[in-house]
């Protein structure tokens, strides 16, 4: 594994988790400062261990596939999960639909948590737990299989201590400012995570098919760079044909 | 039973939003795979081809996708 290979992976799976992270940390922040951090930290926690959980099950078993195997399955599910995120950023970034706010967010999910009632003091808060739970558990998903299918060509290390350290960043940046972190670019983030698994994606299958790539590694870099290109593209087209509906 | 159901739709939520795009996906993948080797392709093309077609096919989905909305 080359050290251009290992630095896309650690830069694509920290950025890939600080976006997740972001999100996770509002809707705790929202949660815990509406009904209460004990129950709402304890669902952080339990999600955590079931991801944990997750990793250990079916870590070791993709040990066991045949790696071309490996390189296509995952390649492909990359795939799917990078272009859908770049699909919905080059339409946010055209203005067709509406940018990812998490001050919005928060708002909302604070809304919802006291349209829940309120909680009884010092007794554990279902609602609060499971709204927690679910939210760490969703982005945390999205988090453990972005490591799982960056690392499966042997970069595994690398993607794990990219995402863990997103991961740090985020829970303290939310533990001094006690807030959702809104002054994060997240949609810019998204795009370029986007980008990156995209790339990452079409670059396993390429390699499960054994289909060899010009320049090799490199060819990673040359993808990232194309498809930034073309989303350029993508966000010209899209707002010229959002216009030209909106006249019709 | 339920919340496996939840989970299992949120699971598909990861990868499938627009069904037009992964249909267009698995077709770029399997036209890569089964279509080009067919065509004689030489095997230094048939990765940058896979390329080129997910590329296409994304700012075709993306510009009809700013149409529907």
């Amino acid at each position: 594994m080359s050290w251009l290979h290992s630095s896309t992976a650690f830069v694509a799976a920290f950025l890939a988790s600080l976006v997740e992270c972001v999100e996770a940390l509002t809707i705790v922040l929202a949660v815990g400062t509406t009904r209460g951090w004990r129950s709402a930290l304890l669902g952080a926690a339990a999600s955590t261990i079931f991801l944990a959980l997750l990793v250990a099950l079916f870590g070791p078993a993709l040990g066991r596939i045949p790696i071309t195997t490996l390189q296509l399955i995952v390649g492909i599910l990359l795939l799917l999960f990078g272009i859908r995120w770049l699909r919905k950023a080059i339409l946010r970034a055209a203005g067709v639909i509406s940018i990812h706010d998490e001050a919005k967010i928060y708002e909302k999910e604070k809304a919802l948590m006291r349209e829940a009632g309120t909680p009884a003091r010092a007794s554990f808060d279902t609602v609060a737990f499971i709204a927690c739970f679910k939210a760490v558990s969703l982005e945390g998903l999205e988090v453990t299989f972005t490591v799982l299918a960056i690392g499966a060509g042997g970069s595994l290390l690398v993607a794990s201590i990219g995402a863990a350290l997103a991961a740090v960043l985020v829970i303290l940046l939310g533990l001094a400012l006690h807030r959702p972190l809104s002054r994060v670019p997240e949609n810019t983030l998204k795009f370029i995570v986007g980008i990156m698994l995209t790339a990452f994606g079409i670059f396993w299958i390429g390699e499960g098919l054994r289909y060899p790539w010009p320049g090799e590694d490199l060819a990673l870099i040359a993808m990232v760079v194309l498809l930034l290109l073309s989303s350029a593209l993508g966000v010209r087209l899209a707002r010229s044909r959002a216009r030209v509906t909106e006249l019709a | 039973m339920k919340a496996l159901g939840i989970a299992l739709h949120e699971l598909w939520g990861l990868f499938v939003e627009d069904a037009t795009l992964t249909i267009g996906t698995l077709i770029c993948v399997a036209l890569a795979a089964f279509v080009v080797p067919r065509l004689g392709i030489a095997t230094q093309w048939r990765a940058p081809i896979l390329f080129a077609a997910v590329v296409l096919m994304l700012l075709e989905n993306v510009y009809r996708g700013a149409r529907r909305t």
